[in-house]
């Protein structure tokens, strides 16, 4: 009876344990689950850029200024926010020119709209140009090879006078 | 004999250079425009500062208001301080400036204003309770106030301008001592 009862205190013990370890576990995965990773950070501090350090995207800028911009997104997304609105909120803030990809708005669109037509327009020059370049040939192919007219040394009046002079010197 | 025949070049059609020249005009026209929309007025030495709004920082108004023209502190010789809490010379100087604030403040004639440069909330409140800074301050995010202000170089700057609106001098870098700020200052009296 004795052994019973030690026996059901022990399993008592271990399951309060076992119930208390789940608790630490889960308690351990969720506050991971919200505490966001670099790679979460990086994934919107790439599509931005801190107007301090031009040029440079946030992810990988080393200045402190971007360092606190990281902190900020790292803040916001642990509190839950979405990648737009954490977009957003430096948008808001900071202007339009922290995106990495200008917004489709105003005058924002030539940037979208330019750069198409001027390559449409340049490969039409270009082929063009590669007609022009091959009809030549064609027109060769067709009445055999042209040969290049070269002036000959006496049709030329230059060339003429010149030899004569140096006739007149020997 | 064969004949040899030059091929004639054919030019491009009239309508089309007119196409091309005319939407070459008009975007350059856009482009104009756009960049002429987006400037801001900047002072120079010598001149009247171009009027700007800001909205101070929670705590760091100036005469209760939340909001300051500049154009309201006409009369008062305005000291603008630019900074921000990443920046390290910033650093350098913000005790002295808070002292130099202390010996004007009771005057009434000489205002400081510290505009705060692309900065963080948390950053820029946690720099100003860090240095104990009491002056009015405050966010220039979008970097507004500083490109009319014709920011030289980087932060800190520190602008003076007169009782009449005019900018006297600018201080590029961080102030040494609290005697540097008064002969700063004695240049706009």
């Amino acid at each position: 009876m004795k052994n019973y009862k030690l026996r059901i205190t022990n399993y008592a013990l271990f399951a309060l344990v076992l119930i208390a370890l789940t608790g630490l576990f889960y308690q351990t995965a969720s506050a991971q689950d919200t505490t966001p990773t670099d790679d979460d950070v990086n994934a919107i501090a790439k599509q931005l850029y801190c107007p301090v350090c031009e040029n440079t995207p946030l992810d990988v800028c080393p200045t402190e200024a971007c360092r606190q911009w990281r902190e900020l997104i790292r803040q916001m997304l642990a509190e839950g926010k979405t990648e737009q609105e954490i977009k957003d909120y430096f948008v808001a803030n900071y202007g339009a020119r922290v995106l990495s990809e200008p917004p489709r708005t105003g005058f924002n669109w030539l940037v979208y709209i330019v750069p198409p037509v001027l390559i449409l327009v340049g490969a039409y020059i270009l082929f063009n140009s590669f007609r022009a370049w091959i009809k030549p040939r064609a027109v060769e192919s067709v009445s055999g090879p042209v040969k290049e007219a070269k002036p000959s040394s006496s049709d030329d009046e230059y060339v003429k006078r010149l030899e004569e002079e140096l006739k007149n010197r020997k | 004999m064969t004949e040899t025949t030059t091929p004639t070049r054919k030019s491009v059609p009239l309508w089309a250079q007119v196409t091309i020249w005319v939407f070459l005009a008009g975007l350059l026209a856009l482009v104009g425009f756009g960049l002429n929309r987006a400037s801001n007025p900047m002072a120079e030495i010598g001149k009247p500062v171009p009027d700007f709004d800001l909205v101070y920082f929670e705590g760091y108004e100036y005469n209760d208001t939340a909001e300051m023209k500049l154009s309201d502190l006409r009369g008062k010789i305005v000291v603008i301080n630019i900074w921000a809490s990443w920046c390290k010379p910033c650093e350098q100087e913000a005790p002295e400036l808070e002292e130099a604030w202390q010996l004007y403040k009771d005057r009434g004639d000489v205002v400081f204003v510290g505009v705060d440069y692309v900065d963080t909330p948390e950053g820029a409140l946690g720099y100003l309770k860090k240095f104990a800074i009491t002056f009015p301050n405050a966010p220039d995010l979008q970097s507004t106030i500083s490109s009319i202000l014709n920011r030289q170089m980087g932060v800190p700057e520190t602008y003076l301008i007169d009782r009449e609106g005019v900018l006297r001098q600018i201080k590029i870098g961080p102030f040494a001592s609290i005697a540097e700020i008064q002969a700063f200052i004695a240049n706009a009296e």
